[in-house]
Parts: C-alpha cells; sequence; structure tokens
C-alpha cells in the first residue's frame, strides 16, 4: 500500500523537571515502524508531559530525540508526525468538512480522503454538521479522523479512548493496528486497558 | 501541501470564522463609534475645538478599538487546541501566524476605514484631510494588528493577561499615533505631508517583515 522504509524514533537520557519536582529522569526509549509505545503511571507521572516534549512544546530538562538518527529538529520530524491531545483541535464554528480541510491544509494529504476518513470512523453523513452540535465521542472521533487524512508515520496520542464508547474503542485498536501494519508507530497513553495482540506494544511506566 | 495554500488556507478559515461569530466584527467598530461620539457630548457645542482634536480623537479610538480587539487574535485557537495543531505543521509557523493577522485585520481594522470617513464629516474635520485620514487610517492599523500580535502571543497563556497587554502594547503604538495624527492635523492646515506618509510606510514595512517571527516564537513560549 505505500513504501515501508523503516522509520525510527529515540529517547535518550530524558529528563523533566517541573516546579522542582522531578517527574522523570534518564528517561530512554527506542521506536521503530510497526511498534506502539505505551507510557502507564499514575496522574501526575509526567506522561502528558513527555508527549508535550515529544512535539517540542516543551524542551525536555536533559537529554535528546532523535528521528532517523538525527536531532528532531534537523529531522523532517514535524512532517510525519500527527498530534491529538486533551484539547481536540476542533473550531466549533466550523463544520465537519471545513475542519478536516484546514487540517489538510496545514499539512500534506495522507492515505485516504476525507469522505472515506469519515466513514472509517463511522462519521460518514457528518460532512455538513457544525462541530459544536457533535457530542464529546464523535468530537473525539473527528480528531482521530485528522490523523487518516494527512500523511504522517507518527501518531502521538495522549488518552485516545477518553469519551468514547465500547464500538469507538474497538475502532480506534483496528485504525492503530492497521497503521502499525503499514509501518507506521504510535506514542499514547491510557487508562484503559489496550488490546492490540498482532502489534509490538512497549511499555514504561513513569511512576 | 504548500505554503501558500496553507496560508490562504489560514485567512479563510479566520474570516469564515468571523462571519459566523459576528461580534468579532461588530464590538470594535461599535466600541470605535461610540467613544467618538462621546467627545461631543463630553465637550459641548464648541465647534472649533471639535474641529482641532478631531484627527487625535479619531486615532486615539482607533489605538483602543484596535487594543480591545486584539485578545480575540489568539484566544479561541489557544483554548480549544488548534493553536498546537497550527505550531505543529511542518509549515513556518511565522507565515501562518502573518496570515492570522491579515485575516485579522481584515476583521477589525478595515471596518473602522469604512466608517471613518463619516465620523470625521461629524466631528467637522475639512473635506481635504480625509483623504489623508484614510491613508494614515490604511497605512496605520495593519501596523496596530502586527504589533499587537507579539504582546497577545506572550499574554495569551495568561488568564487574566487584558491589563499586562494594553501596558505592554500601547507605548509600542506611540510613534504610529504620532505620525498619523500630525499628518492628518498639517492636512487639515493645507501642509505637505509626504514626510509622515513615507514613515508611516516605513513602520509598516518594518512591521511586516519584523513582527510575525517573535509572535511565532513568544505564541511557543506561550503553549508550554
Amino acid at each position: 500500500m505505500q513504501t515501508q522504509s523503516i522509520h525510527s524514533l529515540e529517547g535518550s537520557g530524558l529528563s523533566c523537571i517541573r516546579d522542582d519536582r522531578v517527574l522523570f529522569e534518564e528517561l530512554a526509549f527506542e521506536l521503530v515502524s510497526g511498534q506502539v509505545l505505551l507510557l502507564e503511571g499514575k496522574n501526575g507521572s509526567g506522561k502528558t508531559s513527555l508527549l508535550r516534549i515529544l512535539c517540542g512544546f516543551r524542551e525536555p530538562d536533559a537529554g535528546e530525540i532523535n528521528w532517523c538518527g538525527d536531532a528532531v529538529n534537523d529531522s523532517p520530524f514535524y512532517a510525519q508526525m500527527a498530534y491529538v491531545g486533551h484539547l481536540d483541535g476542533i473550531k466549533k464554528e466550523l463544520t465537519v468538512r471545513e475542519n478536516l480541510k484546514m487540517s489538510l491544509a496545514l499539512s500534506s494529504p495522507g492515505q485516504y480522503p476525507i469522505h472515506e476518513a469519515l466513514a472509517k470512523v463511522h462519521m460518514a453523513g457528518y460532512d455538513d454538521v457544525l462541530a459544536q452540535a457533535l457530542s464529546a465521542g464523535q468530537k473525539r472521533r473527528l480528531s482521530l479522523a485528522r490523523l487518516l487524512i494527512t500523511e504522517n508515520v507518527l501518531w502521538i496520542l495522549d488518552e485516545p479512548f477518553t469519551s468514547l464508547d465500547k464500538q469507538g474503542i474497538a475502532l480506534i485498536e483496528t485504525l492503530m493496528t492497521e497503521h502499525c501494519a503499514s509501518g507506521g508507530m504510535i506514542v499514547l497513553t491510557s487508562h484503559h486497558d489496550i488490546d492490540l495482540p498482532d502489534v509490538d506494544v512497549q511499555r514504561i511506566n513513569l511512576s | 501541501m504548500s505554503l501558500s495554500h496553507a496560508f490562504f488556507a489560514v485567512i479563510r478559515r479566520d474570516l469564515v470564522l468571523a462571519l459566523r461569530r459576528r461580534s468579532e466584527i461588530a464590538n470594535p467598530l461599535l466600541f470605535f463609534i461610540l467613544v467618538i461620539t462621546l467627545f461631543p457630548l463630553g465637550i459641548g457645542a464648541q465647534p472649533h475645538l471639535l474641529q482641532a482634536i478631531a484627527p487625535g480623537i479619531i486615532w486615539v479610538s482607533a489605538l483602543l478599538a484596535a487594543m480591545l480587539s486584539l485578545d480575540s487574535l489568539f484566544r479561541s485557537d489557544f483554548d480549544d487546541g488548534s493553536l498546537e495543531q497550527i505550531l505543529l505543521s511542518p509549515h513556518p509557523t511565522s507565515v501562518l501566524v502573518l496570515a492570522k493577522i491579515i485575516a485579522h485585520w481584515l476583521v477589525t481594522g478595515l471596518p473602522l476605514l469604512i466608517v471613518a470617513p463619516l465620523l470625521a464629516v461629524f466631528l467637522g474635520m475639512p473635506n481635504h484631510s480625509l483623504g489623508i485620514l484614510l491613508l494614515t487610517l490604511l497605512l496605520g492599523t495593519p501596523v496596530l494588528s502586527l504589533i499587537g500580535a507579539i504582546g497577545v502571543a506572550l499574554t495569551v497563556g495568561l488568564r487574566r493577561g487584558g491589563m499586562i497587554l494594553s501596558l505592554l502594547v500601547l507605548p509600542l503604538y506611540v510613534p504610529v499615533l504620532i505620525f498619523a495624527g500630525n499628518a492628518v492635523q498639517m492636512a487639515g492646515s493645507g501642509l505637505p505631508v509626504d514626510a509622515q506618509i513615507n514613515i508611516l510606510i516605513a513602520i509598516l514595512l518594518m512591521a511586516l517583515v519584523l513582527a510575525p517571527m517573535p509572535t511565532a516564537a513568544a505564541l511557543k513560549m506561550s503553549i508550554n
């Protein structure tokens, strides 16, 4: 389906200090195409901080992150990653289609066109609905649809299962399995147990 | 996709949002009109005094209206996470930020230009200085949006950044106020105003080149 070039994400010696509290120190991981990295830990253990460091929103207090062997800022990292965080990044005054078109304009077109991506997250027919009319779970699906329409290798997901129903969770797990099978990789935090039998899942416990 | 496509998509999105929210366009404009109408009421029936201070009144009101509208530039994007997505885009953030500033000016600055001649006549400004008034507004109000963007980007992460924003931004508006106000005054007396207009053009060009980059950097700090 797509070229199966191998990508890798490495972190070494990472530490994060917040208000004189050490959240984590000397953290190292290596992730290659097809793998999932699941961050575990209790509330306040630095899961989200680590994700935000990976996104470049925060500087790590020590350590470095490399993408395919090069420092993140010297590599096409930002063109190959996508992030879905606590905030869904959806404009409530825009329709579903307009929201996705905006994401597409900010990035490059990926695997699926908009209507197929909406069908995949079971939101077909919602194209012209204003985002403010969507339920919390539907908004979450919409922000996950963004992962499908843009070109990316690495998904960074912060609690992707929040406000999704059982079907929604199963759906996202299927999408994650497909993404890894086609050479993608995922870093995520989750309170739910994830069920990905066909994927190589690494776990890091931060607490 | 290409950078120019992203640039125009951001402008288009912000214009559509402004049209659907409406208050974003109406509030600064109504504020501008209200402040200007307060002056004749406060000063009383002294047409000569009003005529003399009209350029100052219009320009100070424009400054205040521009400042009031600044917060809407990044607030909603910051609150709903769209700003994170903009910062993560592989396109240079400063260019996308410039697109947002342009859209903001089209929504909040341009309407002032349209009502300004009416208000100028209302204050008794001589007809031959109307053209210069419009020209100074055309050159000056984009500068207000550009400089203001740096201030908003610095304060958008604060819960109550409004007061700090005005303390940060208003002093930086002073050069525009001096040259624009002076140009309109001189034009009213029939004197040449080329120098002031040239300086305003220079300020605009400098702000266009210099403002987007610190704004992008400040946004990255605020999102932390």
